[in-house]
């Protein structure tokens, strides 16, 4: 709440039992609500039919290389900071079938996907994950081109934001810029406290959700009780990334020794790019029956960790793990901007936690530019 | 949805109408759209996306005459399972395009200068569309000169032309094979070596290259050191693409997007990154 004018309409507390309503009503008009649930020993996104589907009282335990799912000692619905995946999965699908052909008699068809692009209400979006869906914005929408498949499913997107009321030792969003209070991108930003919310809508459609539950005014000691809650997590962040400089400094630092360092300890998984909120990068695969007469090409996410990502006739362009490494890291924190005008990174820290060998970017990031 | 934002990732079939051998490996495939409007007019560089049914996509670049307004024209060279697919086809054959995609090489700019080609091996694709532009606006530009290399005389591609090209007025065409083997006659060695036979103005050059990174990087030396301007070197670079559109993410190369902000780029774009090893 630290920029009341990217907000509209006054704070409002909002039950349980009103928050639930909401996710009816969503679900009334339409919307596939997906929110965090607990699956596989993890909080995951999925469809949320309504708050009994939520992680209450579930927290997490994260640390370079460790995730674990842990008890609190209430029963908060939110008291999580992130699990391993993001909002892409529904924005920018893991698996996109682009088409089917057909051939007959030397003639080809093309028969184009033509299901509707699922309608989503996101419900739990960090103020993290809103910069990530920013980023993927720039990239998929207002660049040369526009990405149809991602332009379809966030035409109508509903966002409910939650405010971090704590931070994970992961977390270093505020270096980022990015959170941990939400500023822009939401419908209703929500800060739970106790047995409620409070609710503010940032958008008419916000507006419009919020004014159909029940929901009571809130006074001037809530709003600062979720605003101390916020700046709580704030405090709590150990994690930073020092962005002063930093892409033209990591271009200084390209041949950096460091990179072999990293090399020796990377096993190039591309566990990172696949929880990334921001990594789009995609490859191909076609199929085909075995009559021969019916082919499909799909979508699929990919990383740049892999040998075949840059492959040309002759061989692969990065065929060293540390060339991998600075690829990744350098496209997030240093080529991004010059492609796009902002960081690649969001500062989740996802990438840490779930890093096989627990390699730390924020740390790696300050001894590439130390020895750059 | 508009309809040009969806046509960025549709393909639109095209037939066959003329496959030409060109060398043991490489096949020249003219195509014209199945129905409806003639291709998306093309500038000499860029690249479409093309693909073959139940095989793959690839980027190929535009080899034909970008006057030529009916067909789209490319030359494969087969060297895996999807260039082999598409070299395969027949006349009569449906593929499917996407595109063009791309930047070009600056033939606007160029007028009033002479014209310098530097290709190796397949690399010389790319740039015929500049050839027959400069000779089909013969007076915009002063002198037409391609140096060609390729690896042995039956990797050379269109023979015929490059005779005929050497012919005609003002138009110097150098070529030359690492290895030439008993019949050739011609020049042997690296692409570098024809420079001991031109006179260049560098002052009065506009330089486009193309073909395997090594190649290009010592031709720029060269052309450096004869002081032709980082601002009037262009080269096209080559890297993995999956989509053509800078989606997919495949073919960065340092801030650039090979497919959006290339393949063409001025040395001066190119300079701080062309030397670093696996970027």
């Amino acid at each position: 709440m630290s920029e009341p004018d990217a907000k509209r309409g006054t704070a409002v507390w909002v039950s349980r039992a009103g928050l639930n309503q909401l996710i009816a009503n969503l679900k009334a008009q339409g919307y596939q609500v997906v929110g965090p649930r607990i699956a596989d020993g993890a909080i995951v996104y999925d469809a949320i039919e309504g708050i009994s589907d939520l992680p209450s009282g579930w927290t997490e335990q994260q640390e370079a290389g460790t995730y674990r799912l842990r008890r609190r000692d209430d029963d908060a619905l939110f008291g999580y900071n992130l699990g391993p995946q993001s909002w892409k999965k529904f924005l920018h699908p893991p698996l996109l079938r682009f088409f089917a052909a057909e051939r007959n008699n030397g003639e080809l068809r093309i028969l184009p996907s033509t299901e509707p692009a699922p309608r989503y209400a996101l419900l739990g979006v960090r103020a993290c994950e809103l910069a990530a869906i920013q980023v993927l914005d720039r990239v998929f929408l207002k660049d040369a081109f526009v990405e149809p498949n991602y332009a379809s499913r966030r035409r109508d997107l509903v966002v409910i934001a939650v405010q971090c009321t704590r931070a994970a030792p992961t977390c270093f969003c505020r270096s980022m810029g990015t959170g941990p209070a939400v500023r822009s991108g939401f419908d209703v930003a929500l800060t739970e406290l106790g047995e409620g919310f409070v609710a503010q809508a940032g958008t008419e459609r916000g507006e419009q959700l919020l004014g159909s539950v029940e929901r009571a005014p809130a006074d001037e000691e809530l709003i600062r009780q979720a605003q101390e809650a916020v700046e709580q997590a704030a405090a709590q962040m150990v994690r930073r990334i020092e962005t002063q400089d930093l892409a033209r400094r990591l271009q200084e630092a390209l041949e950096s020794p460091h990179w072999d360092d990293v090399a020796r300890r990377c096993l190039a998984c591309g566990n990172c790019t696949m929880v990334c909120p921001t990594c789009f990068c995609t490859t191909v695969e076609d199929t085909s029956n075995v009559r021969g007469n019916r082919a499909e090409r799909w979508r699929k996410w990919d990383s740049c960790f892999t040998e075949s990502f840059s492959y040309i006739h002759g061989g692969s362009v990065r065929t060293s793990v540390r060339s991998r490494y600075r690829q990744w890291l350098t496209h997030k924190l240093s080529w991004w901007v010059d492609q796009f005008d902002m960081f690649g990174c969001v500062g989740c820290g996802r990438c840490i936690t779930w890093c096989p060998a627990g390699i730390d970017l924020t740390q790696e990031v300050s001894k590439l530019v130390a020895s750059g | 949805m508009s309809a040009a934002a969806e046509k960025i990732l549709a393909t639109t079939l095209a037939r066959v109408v003329a496959v030409e051998r060109e060398t043991h490996d490489t096949f020249t495939l003219s195509v014209t759209p199945v129905e409806g409007e003639p291709p998306e007019p093309f500038q000499p560089g860029q690249f479409s996306m093309v693909y073959v049914f139940g095989v793959g996509e690839l980027p190929i670049s535009i080899s034909g005459d970008p006057a030529d307004t009916e067909r789209l024209v490319y030359t494969v060279r087969s060297v895996g399972q999807a260039t082999h697919a598409l070299v395969s086809r027949k006349p009569g054959d449906v593929i499917g395009v996407r595109g063009p995609f791309g930047t070009a090489w600056p033939v606007k700019e160029a007028r009033g200068k002479d014209v310098l080609i530097v290709a190796g091996g397949i690399g010389l694709a790319p740039l015929r569309p500049v050839i027959y532009h400069v000779l089909r606006n013969r007076d915009d530009y002063v002198r037409l000169i391609v140096l060609y290399g390729a690896r042995s005389p039956r990797d050379l591609l269109y023979r015929k032309q490059l005779a005929e090209w050497g012919r005609a007025p003002d138009t110097q065409v150098l070529v030359t094979v690492d290895y030439g083997g008993l019949s050739w006659r011609g020049h042997v060695g690296v692409v570098t070596t024809l420079f001991r036979q031109l006179r260049l103005h560098p002052a009065e050059t506009v330089a486009f290259i193309c073909g395997p990174e090594i190649m290009m990087r010592y031709v720029i030396r060269m052309l450096e050191a004869r002081g032709v301007a980082p601002q009037d070197i262009y080269l096209s670079m080559e890297r993995n693409m999956k989509c053509g559109a800078g989606f997919c993410g495949h073919c960065q190369l340092g801030p650039y997007f090979v497919c959006k902000d290339g393949p063409v780029f001025s040395y001066r774009q190119m300079q701080p990154w062309l030397d670093l090893h696996e970027l």
